[in-house]
């Protein structure tokens, strides 16, 4: 193999390359927050889960804590089955509720986890037994629709317009 | 025109070699062509090792496709082509490439690999073929050189040299690796006569130096014929005429008399089939 | 009705041509597969032609990069602020560049630039008699010739398409935070929590391998196949713009349904 002038710039050019997937990787990509540590699952269940998506954030006071692993219908309970998986090392009590949140007015739908005053934690396996289930728009506005009625029906006793 | 005889020494020096051994190349019945078209309809012929033989003809009249036979480039419809008493048909890859590496080729206009200087021409075929070390290879290059008188211009890019001296080039890359025979097609074509005279100079000598047996391909009688041993005219996909040069100038035979005294009439016509003169241009015959 | 049986035979013969063409590319395709092995151990020829493919694209590609990065910012911060989002302009110029335009139009841009200069090249040999030189001599052009500039480009083109989009992120960031006024910090953070790794840089290194594969393959097959007169390259150099250009916009599409599926 002939060595030839054109080594130093094709070393030059896969090194440039290479630099510039390294700065994608990190500065415009997550590689840096990426976590490869271990981790526990826990499981909760709700009545409805709205928008939830595998791989959502669980978050506690608004950080991160562990990701959605995988959402089941649950066919006894006729309710939603969730996995979550948390980081080791961050521990809830038993007690704690989980809700579904919605990042923004519009945005995406998380768990957020709220703890409890129990003494004893929740271990590896373990189901959170209080949540609270997505809200759903359509009986938000029912709900308010109904209330409204009501208002209306005891301010004026049958008198109508 | 008539030709001026020149009996070449060289060929009677070679004629006892020729004639001990068992024929190189040999053609039997072949048959071939491309695209529906028969090129070549029955040809016989024979090489005997050492010996250069020229094949002349019509434009178009197979003498390329001899060429390409030979390499194997195309496969004939019926017939053999035997290089060495072995029929190439039925070979392998690895085994045509085999039989390639004791044949070299120079093409019409020297087919240089344009992107490589002189020098890397010449070592192209031994640094793919062989694994000798640089030195020993820049050694043989510059012989190669010297044989066609280029070895001064060894680091010019193909581009950079004129139409004579790139055949030259192209001749010392066909003898590289010391071939058995070397085909050459066309070599004179579009040479100045200083140019063509040291052509023909330079294949017969490196034939009989280096005991190659060459054929040569070419439109050029007066310096092919003074230097071949013998010359196979190829007409209407057959061999038409064969022997010595002399035997051939000599020859009674209507085609061969045309050719070789380059006469417009003769078997072939000077006209092309047309409709006749008087359709044509309206007036009475 | 003799027309229309003349019209038939000419659909069914340049189907059977058409056909007879896609075989002869699909052979070519083997051939130079199984050649990659021996042309990786003749390092030199491949690096060679990385230099001519990737290191000649370098500047076409860096400054395409940076005014596809410029507009995406400018085009993006006028629709973002409409919805008081303007702060997502970053993380919208990182997973456009990063998933799609980086791997697009660098391949676009190779097919023009190094795709024609392989076909012309190719297509000059064989037109020169030295591609049948090399077989007389033999040495299998496939070998010698066509697999190293198949693996050169597959490994240029790649690494193309990351400058680009690394270039392209760049300016982004120079039209957003010092011509705009957005807020760099958040420039950045949008981006880092909006663009995965895997999911998006990772999707988008194997759309421009595949890329890479599909435009040095479409050169090398036309320069190969063409005719050996200069119409013939000519047309050949067209070709291989206009398949590899057609070819890498259908397969963005297969790809991206098949790594973006929701």
């Amino acid at each position: 193999m002939q060595t030839s002038k054109h080594d130093a710039w094709v070393g030059l050019f896969v090194l440039i390359g290479g630099a510039a997937l390294l700065f994608l990787a990190l500065k415009a990509g997550n590689l840096l927050s990426l976590n490869f540590d271990a981790t526990y699952t826990l499981q909760a269940r709700f009545d409805n889960i709205g928008g939830l998506k595998p791989n959502a954030a669980v978050k506690s006071a608004g950080v991160v804590v562990g990701r959605v692993e995988s959402i089941v219908f649950d066919q006894q309970t006729f309710q939603a089955r969730v996995v979550l998986k948390l980081d080791k090392g961050v521990e809830f009590p038993k007690d704690s509720t989980a809700k579904i949140l919605t990042s923004g007015l519009l945005g995406e739908q998380y768990i957020g986890l709220e703890p409890g005053a129990d003494v004893k934690n929740l271990a590896a396996g373990d189901t959170i037994k209080q949540t609270q289930s997505a809200v759903v728009l359509e009986n938000l506005i029912g709900q308010f629709i109904n209330s409204k009625a009501a208002d209306l029906g005891s301010s004026s006793s049958g008198a109508k317009p | 025109m008539a030709l001026s005889s020149q009996t070449p020494s060289h060929a009677a020096e070679a004629a006892p070699r020729a004639a001990a051994t068992a024929p190189l190349i040999e053609l039997r019945g072949v048959r071939c062509g491309y695209g529906g078209r028969t090129i070549l309809d029955g040809v016989d012929l024979q090489v005997r090792r050492g010996e250069v033989l020229a094949l002349i003809g019509t434009s178009g009249g197979g003498k390329t496709t001899i060429l390409r036979l030979l390499g194997r480039q195309i496969r004939p419809f019926a017939g053999q082509v035997l290089f060495d008493g072995q029929d190439l048909a039925p070979l392998s890859e690895s085994q045509i490439y085999a039989v390639r590496r004791r044949m070299g080729m120079l093409f019409q206009f020297g087919a240089l690999f344009t992107d490589l200087s002189v020098f890397e021409n010449v070592a192209f075929p031994l640094r793919e073929h062989t694994d000798l070390p640089e030195a020993m290879i820049r050694d043989l290059v510059l012989m190669k050189l010297n044989a066609v008188g280029l070895r001064g211009s060894r680091d010019l890019m193909p581009s950079e040299v004129s139409g004579g001296m790139a055949r030259r080039v192209a001749l010392a890359r066909a003898i590289a690796l010391d071939p058995e025979v070397v085909l050459y097609d066309e070599p004179f074509a579009g040479l100045d006569p200083i140019s063509l005279g040291v052509a023909a100079r330079l294949i017969r000598d490196l034939n009989d130096a280096l005991g190659l047996t060459s054929i040569i391909v070419s439109h050029d009688l007066h310096e092919t014929f003074g230097i071949a041993d013998h010359v196979a005219m190829v007409a209407n996909g057959r061999v038409v005429a064969y022997g010595t040069p002399e035997e051939l100038r000599a020859s009674s035979d209507p085609l061969v008399r045309q050719f070789v005294g380059a006469e417009p009439e003769g078997p072939v016509r000077f006209h092309q089939p047309a409709a006749p003169v008087a359709e044509d241009f309206g007036v009475a015959a | 009705m003799s027309a229309a049986v003349a019209l038939l035979g000419r659909i069914g013969g340049w189907t059977r041509e058409s056909l007879a063409d896609v075989g002869a590319g699909a052979r070519l395709f083997v051939q130079i597969g199984a050649r990659l092995g021996t042309a990786l151990r003749r390092f030199g020829l491949v690096r060679e032609q990385v230099f001519f493919l990737g290191n000649r694209s370098l500047s076409i590609i860096g400054v395409s990069g940076l005014f596809v990065g410029f507009v995406l910012a400018l085009q993006g911060y006028y629709t973002l602020q409409r919805y008081g989002s303007s702060e997502a302009v970053g993380l919208l110029v990182a997973l456009s560049l990063v998933r799609e335009l980086g791997p697009v139009v660098t391949a676009l841009l190779f097919a023009g630039r190094a795709g024609t200069s392989l076909t012309a090249e190719i297509g000059l040999m064989k037109a020169g008699e030295q591609l049948t030189a090399m077989e007389m001599m033999a040495v299998d052009p496939i070998r010698r010739v066509l697999a190293p500039r198949f693996l050169g480009g597959i490994i240029a083109m790649p690494l193309l398409a990351a400058v680009f989009s690394a270039v392209g992120v760049f300016g982004g960031w120079l039209v957003a935070v010092p011509l705009i006024g957005i807020d760099g910090g958040a420039f950045w953070s949008q981006m880092q929590g909006g663009v995965d790794v895997f999911s998006d840089v990772g999707n988008g290194v194997i759309k421009s391998f595949v890329f890479g594969v599909t435009v040095s393959f479409v050169a090398l097959l036309q320069g190969y196949a063409c005719q050996p007169t200069p119409e013939g390259v000519s047309a050949a150099t067209t070709r291989t713009v206009v398949l590899s250009s057609l070819a890498v916009l259908g397969l963005d599409f297969v790809l991206t349904a098949l790594m973006f599926s929701i």
